[in-house]
């Protein structure tokens, strides 16, 4: 049967607010969650474990290779200015106010975003989640608080490795490949960061790490909910993909907005 | 208070088709189930028992009419209200739910360590005890990956059984267990009712067995109900559909088992 594409249209639009209303609700309860009693410590330290120390190794590897290209392209850019002894100052404001919040948060969603995705996913179908409310113990409370509180606090510890890795690469690029002045690539860095920078940096990484928790949780949470998911292990598949292309999504957007606010 | 452990007045669900038309699987049933007592539901595969155990639940919402545990509302209720109401039910669902990142032993504390205050010495011997009677000794750190069907289907029992609910709904039981573990699980309903004196719904397909157990019988047929106090009752029933349900499940014992 072939539809009004007006109708269709109004149909897309609906879902979509419907989305929208039922990931705000979402936040909220998890928010709750946070406070409810009693609070699980254990669940909470896993899943810092998770997200945190499981991908200090992605990270560093991201950091140093994005610091050291960064380091040489910056030094290939401003050498032809004659302007070597800006790199310090260019790699490290590049790192901490853009590149560290960014692609730590993009990494998180593909390592750990997608995970917590299928296991709420797969507990969904399961009627795992079904069986949790039926002994009344709340879900969020249980499992999606002490994920969004673990991301909350390892993704800004991660943006701070990223940003210091990824500075350590710029030297080892610039300075020890290139041979920029060591002295002119840090006193370069010293002068120009503010703490105006460093705290654009930090906010972006929360806002951030909550993005990309929500989205990813939430996606998984309401696989049954979510348009065109289909049914067992496919749709389970398909909401985790699409987590991770959402939140990767609103990161760049939120970066752009935030950029364009707080700078 | 109400002399009704649920009362379902009305209510009618349906589910959206593919096609875009609708699958009515609840059409203005109304029951109720007697506190204390034990009510099997049957009918056949499809027929909308384990989405009436849903609704009952709040897992669901109706489409319309209204559902009562013990005098209050499930219809609308929500967050704490329907965690309230939920606190009474121990529940064993069809597929079992089991944690899988749980072992089995910690799948059948769990509502003993989030729901009570017990230690966890009190919580060790209580899951040692009901996993004996289910034959579950040994399996305790198993993970629900590595159990049977028929096992996991008694771990989620044994977990259904921890609070000492004063409604329990027990979606298949027996399924896939074999016939004198089947006894036993029988055995147990009837000796924790004694003790207990919960009220229970058990959907089954384990005819004409679970009948033995039944105080009052609820056949779920194309949308309708149809209650019965007793198994002669539903046997000298002239409702064309019944007599065609009992002819199918009771008639002859050897299809009985094959089908069910
Ligand atoms: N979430 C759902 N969405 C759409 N249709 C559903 C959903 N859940 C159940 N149904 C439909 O409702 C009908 C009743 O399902 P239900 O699971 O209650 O059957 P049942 O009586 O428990 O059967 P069985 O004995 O095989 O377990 C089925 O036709 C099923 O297709
Ligand atoms: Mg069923």
């Amino acid at each position: 049967m072939l539809r009004n594409p007006v109708e269709k249209l109004g149909d897309a639009g609906l879902y979509v607010l419907q989305d929208m209303g039922r990931m705000g609700l979402y936040l909220l309860l998890a928010f709750k969650g946070v406070f409810r009693r009693p609070f699980r410590m254990a669940e909470f330290m896993r899943q810092m474990h998770f997200i945190g120390v499981g991908s200090m190794m992605v990270i560093f590897c991201t950091a140093a290779s994005t610091g050291m290209v960064l380091g040489l392209q910056g030094y290939y850019s401003l050498h032809k200015f004659g302007a070597e002894g800006m790199l310090g100052s260019a790699v490290s404001l590049t790192l901490i106010m853009e590149l560290g919040p960014v692609l730590t948060a993009i990494m998180v969603a593909g390592r750990a975003g997608s995970a917590m995705c299928a296991e709420l996913g797969i507990m969904r179908i399961s009627e795992q989640i079904d069986a949790l409310e039926c002994m009344a113990i709340d879900p969020f409370r249980y499992l999606i608080s002490p994920k969004f509180l673990a991301a909350l606090v390892s993704v800004p510890l991660l943006t701070a490795l990223f940003d210091v890795v990824g500075i350590a690469g710029g030297y080892l690029a610039g300075v020890h490949l290139m041979g920029v002045n060591p002295g002119s690539y840090l006193e370069g860095m010293r002068s120009s960061v503010t703490n105006h920078d460093i705290r654009l940096g930090v906010i972006k990484s929360f806002v951030f790490a909550l993005l990309v928790v929500w989205i990813c949780t939430g996606r998984g949470y309401f696989v049954y909910q979510i348009r065109g998911a289909g049914f067992g292990a496919q749709s389970v598949s398909r909401v985790t993909t699409q987590a991770v292309v959402y939140s990767s999504i609103a990161v760049l957007i939120f970066d752009y907005l935030l950029t364009a606010v707080l700078l | 208070m109400s002399e009704f452990a649920i009362e379902f007045k009305d209510v009618v669900k349906s589910f959206a088709k593919q096609d875009g038309g609708q699958q009515i699987i609840l059409d203005r049933v109304s029951f109720t189930i007697p506190k204390g007592k034990t009510t099997v539901i049957a009918g056949g595969s499809g027929q909308g028992k384990s989405v009436t155990l849903k609704l009952i639940l709040g897992l669901m919402a109706v489409d319309s009419g209204q559902i009562f545990v013990d005098g209050i509302s499930v219809v609308g209720a929500r967050g704490r209200e329907l965690e309230q109401l939920r606190t009474q039910f121990g529940v064993l669902f069809q597929g079992a739910a089991l944690f899988d990142s749980l072992t089995v032993f910690e799948n059948v504390a769990l509502p003993l360590r989030e729901r009570t205050r017990k230690s966890e010495q009190e919580i060790h011997d209580q899951v040692a005890v009901i996993l004996s009677q289910l034959e579950l000794t040994g399996h305790e750190e198993k993970f629900p990956a590595q159990l049977s069907g028929g096992m996991r289907k008694r771990v989620g029992l044994a977990r259904a059984l921890q609070l000492n609910p004063q409604i329990m709904l027990f979606d298949e039981p027996t399924t896939g267990l074999d016939p004198v573990m089947t006894q036993d699980i029988y055995a147990l309903f009837v000796k924790i009712q004694q003790e207990v004196g919960y009220t229970a719904v058990i959907v089954s397909h384990d005819i004409p067995r679970v009948f033995d157990l039944a105080d009052q019988i609820v056949v779920l047929n194309n949308g309708k109900t149809a209650v019965f106090e007793s198994v002669k009752a539903l046997q000298e029933s002239r409702l064309p559909h019944i007599v065609e349900f009992v002819e199918k499940t009771m008639g002859n014992p050897c299809q009985s088992r094959v089908g069910g």
